[in-house]
């Protein structure tokens, strides 16, 4: 009796697992596309094009800023060293914020996978709300930097 | 009257999923094939920077497999309500909050146990709650310290934390009226 319980358990612990390879073999296509085009995206737009396209009007630049986060991706070290070579080269503090909360928030490269995988509505949603809060997050962090400092 | 929307990732029984994944994964295919026309080169080092990812998140993504069997086994509809569910009050934000913030990995790693989690009745909110955190990486403080101080450093992630939970309801309000609609 004990036995065939152990083995109903076995069994169980067994299907847990086929069910999470199955379900992970689901999204691997998607994951692996996604990372092909986030290849592609390292090799063709390098950094340097990054800093070229601040011009010094702020609303502008904060804009730009954003929309730049959100089409870049990779480890959010490279966001921190290009926002500070950015700050060194005299581009606003909330357009550098903007740029940095949207580059590790928003996912356009990655949107593709996350919108197969929890569904359209949710990765959109997510995504165009990013972009915005990016902007406003940058902007209330200035201010209270302003009020301490 | 209006009818009660269904509730969404919800496939009837027999109804084929469509091969999203196989289709996007050919787009892309498709777009190296043409690219290593002109640029051969570029798509070389495309390849190799993928290659690289692909290393890099090897690890977390055999963790998460093993974490999506292990969830499978132990965790049940009824433990997701109580912790993440509809019911899970302010412990279910303080919890994605938290996870998201100690998560580690690539964030393509976490969203197939986020669909199995909102399948067992995580909220939407919440799994927004949680990616919107992922971007706070504590391990990566101090350098963001080196660059920008440590007044910067508190105050953005304070801000980042609020706008995750501003997104979490967002996303939930959106993604309902949207429902609503179709």
């Amino acid at each position: 009796m004990n036995h065939g319980k152990q083995n109903n358990n076995k069994k169980t612990i067994v299907s847990s697992f086929y069910k999470a390879f199955r379900s992970f073999g689901t999204a691997f296509p998607v994951l692996l596309g996604v990372i092909l085009l986030l290849g592609l995206f390292r090799s063709f737009v390098p950094n340097r094009m990054l800093s070229a396209v601040f011009r010094g009007e702020l609303l502008r630049d904060t804009i730009i800023g954003s929309l730049i986060g959100s089409i870049s991706s990779g480890n959010a070290v490279s966001s921190y060293i290009i926002g500070g070579e950015l700050l060194k080269e005299n581009v606003s503090l909330i357009a550098v914020i903007a740029f940095m909360v949207a580059w590790v928030t928003v996912g356009i490269i990655q949107l593709p996978a996350e919108a197969g995988i929890l569904g359209k509505r949710f990765a959109f949603a997510r995504n165009i709300l990013s972009f915005f809060l990016s902007i406003l997050v940058s902007i209330a962090t200035v201010k209270t930097l302003m009020v301490i400092q | 009257m209006r009818q009660k929307a269904e509730p969404r990732n919800v496939k009837k029984k027999g109804e084929k999923q469509k091969p999203y994944g196989i289709y996007f994964l050919c787009s892309v295919l498709f777009l190296y094939l043409l690219l290593f026309v002109f640029y051969p080169a570029n798509i070389q080092k495309s390849l190799e920077a993928s290659g690289h990812v692909l290393f890099q998140i090897f690890p977390a993504l055999c963790l998460i497999i093993l974490l999506m069997g292990l969830v499978n086994h132990f965790v049940n509809p009824g433990t997701v309500s109580k912790y993440v569910g509809k019911g899970s009050g302010i412990k279910g934000w303080f919890l994605a909050i938290c996870t998201g913030i100690l998560s580690h990995g690539s964030i393509y790693a976490w969203y197939p146990l986020l669909r199995d989690l909102r399948k067992q009745g995580m909220r939407s909110a919440l799994i927004a709650v949680f990616l919107y955190n992922r971007a706070i990486k504590i391990p990566l403080l101090p350098l963001m310290v080196h660059y920008f101080g440590i007044p910067f450093v508190v105050i953005l992630t304070a801000f980042m934390i609020i706008a995750s939970i501003v997104q979490g309801h967002a996303v939930e309000m959106l993604e309902g009226r949207f429902s609503n609609q179709v």
